[in-house]
């Protein structure tokens, strides 16, 4: 019935379709990321009036939150990957968890930091051991170790079959570690910190923040093609299609 | 959009020296993030011409020593 | 069985690299006190969490050579081959790893507390805890081992795998030490440890397995 969705997929898995495939879409997914950035950025920025507790300060929500869920999102896109990887032993799924990590890693560490700019204003301190912040701490481990394991091996598709195990090990991990946190926080700390209060966001700040959103998830796609494609060639060098890409560029 | 409340805005009423800092950060990880794989690109490709060059190097050679001893 | 036993009677043969970590567990306590000043009050609060954390960076240190020498004679590719269930034979040769490096720690691990004035009543919760998250640390470790078996310089790549690993190991162990010092119940945070122990008992050998065979097929 529905039997060109399986074949259609099936066919994209393929190295040199989705390359093509990848060289098409990207553009529109960059360009989308700037519009839609830029609208973002205008509303939380000019638009959006200041918070009545936090002044101006809070406008670093509009990047830090989008950042936060993109860590976890790209998280969640590697350890899908990863599992498809070592399952079926696809090499496009190899290419994809491993071109994820260090997207995510960026959006971790611009979570970590925009953090704690945010946090040294509003807690009076840029670091606390709270539940979230550790856990995206280990979270920015995990994606180092996954880069790290790949890149020790010499053999590129053996390093990343590798590394997509590691990144399974760490999907079971962050929960643990989340709840483990939270528990001994309330051993340690009498009271914790309320990161967002309970107070309801007006609608000039919230559609800043979804635009935001949209526009690192476009970002995303398209810093991943970018970057699948790279690796692509890397990984696929004595192919004739890599061959003919090669001999076209050097033309122009 | 006059001077003073350009000037206004880049005060940020008072957090300059915290709103800023995040939001740049956050381009220049981006940035990074997004040239790092277009020299890559270029590099891979590069190293992949010089490959084929020698590669055909050594197949005209030899179809000219082969040439040479008939 | 007999894995268990070649590999006892091989480290009995390497006394000297059994030592090793314990004098470093040693070495680093005795600093302790040397950085922060010698006052009880302090060095009492702190005890359990200093032990925990010495204790984990001795087993990091022996960690990197748990399979080290088998892939450079060849024996863990004859392990691979053998009809047994290889998942088995590798908790063997985690056990026998445990057995050779963290039950020497354990054993100091009183005259270390004792060293920083840690109360004789929660010497018995600090051994408990040991007994429970040592194993986990080994059985985890043991995982991260078989991933990296494949390549050559491992040993600071292990140390960024394994901490996000056991920040819920400290955390559990630590808090067991915390509340038995405040006289609080330290049974919670044992049992989930207890729990977690059997978890990695079932599960780690077998990703273990899995694990080498991804690592070491080409």
């Amino acid at each position: 019935m529905a039997n060109w969705i399986p074949l259609w997929l099936h066919k994209l898995s393929s190295p040199p379709v989705f390359y093509g495939f990848a060289g098409k879409l990207r553009p529109w997914a960059i360009a989308l990321a700037l519009i839609l950035g830029v609208a973002a950025l205008y509303g939380g920025l000019v638009l959006a009036p200041p918070d009545y507790q936090q002044g101006d300060d809070y406008r670093i929500i509009f990047i830090h939150v989008p950042c936060a869920w993109m860590s976890l999102f790209i998280y969640g896109v590697m350890g899908i990957a990863a599992f498809i990887a070592l399952v079926w032993r696809i090499k496009l799924a190899e290419v994809v968890a491993m071109a994820s990590a260090p997207i995510g890693a960026s959006f971790t560490f611009i979570t970590l930091v925009t953090g704690s700019l945010w946090g040294e204003r509003m807690w009076g301190t840029w670091w606390t051991w709270d539940a979230r912040l550790t856990s995206e701490l280990v979270l920015l481990f995990l994606y180092l170790g996954v880069i790290g394991l790949y890149h020790s091996f010499e053999d590129r598709r053996q390093g990343a079959r590798t590394a997509a195990f590691l990144a399974l090990i760490g999907i079971v991990n962050v929960p643990i570690v989340h709840f483990s946190v939270n528990w001994w926080n309330t051993l340690h700390q009498g009271s914790t910190i309320r990161l967002l209060g309970p107070s309801s966001i007006a609608p000039s700040m919230i559609w800043p923040l979804l635009t935001m959103m949209a526009a690192t998830k476009c970002y995303y796609v398209a810093s991943l093609f970018g970057r699948t494609r790279t690796d692509l060639l890397a990984l696929e060098s004595g192919k004739d299609w890599v061959r003919h890409i090669a001999e076209n560029e050097v033309a122009r | 959009m006059s001077v003073a409340s350009l000037q206004s805005f880049f005060a940020m009423g008072g957090y300059a020296a915290y709103v800023w800092p995040a939001y740049g950060v956050f381009f220049i990880v981006l940035l990074i993030d997004w040239l790092a794989p277009q020299f890559r690109r270029r590099r891979v490709l590069r190293e992949l011409r010089a490959r084929m060059a020698r590669q055909d190097a050594r197949k005209d050679r030899a179809s000219r020593n082969s040439t040479a001893a008939t | 069985m007999a894995v268990l036993r070649r590999d006892l009677t091989l480290a009995w043969r390497q006394r000297g690299d059994m030592v090793l970590p314990v004098l470093y567990a040693l070495i680093v306590t005795s600093l302790f006190p040397f950085a922060l000043g010698p006052e009880d009050a302090l060095l009492r609060r702190i005890a359990g969490g200093v032990v925990l954390v010495t204790m984990l960076l001795a087993m990091l240190l022996a960690l990197d050579a748990m399979f080290r020498s088998d892939i450079e004679d060849g024996s863990l590719e004859q392990l691979m081959l053998a009809p047994q269930p290889l998942a088995l034979m590798l908790g063997m040769k985690i056990l026998a790893h445990w057995l050779a490096t963290a039950v020497p720690l354990i054993v100091i691990a009183p005259l270390l507390a004792g060293m920083l004035h840690l109360p004789s009543p929660v010497i018995p919760v600090l051994l408990l805890a040991l007994l429970l998250a040592t194993p986990l640390l080994s059985l985890v470790g043991g995982v991260l081992v078989a991933l990296t078996a494949g390549t050559r310089r491992s040993g600071m790549l292990l140390a960024l795998m394994l901490l996000p690993l056991c920040v819920p190991v400290v955390i559990f162990a630590a808090g067991a030490l915390a509340a038995a010092q405040e006289g609080l119940p330290w049974i919670a945070p044992i049992a989930w440890l207890g729990a977690a122990l059997v978890m990695a008992v079932v599960l780690a050998p077998l990703a273990c397995a899995a694990a080498l065979r991804i690592a070491l097929d080409s």
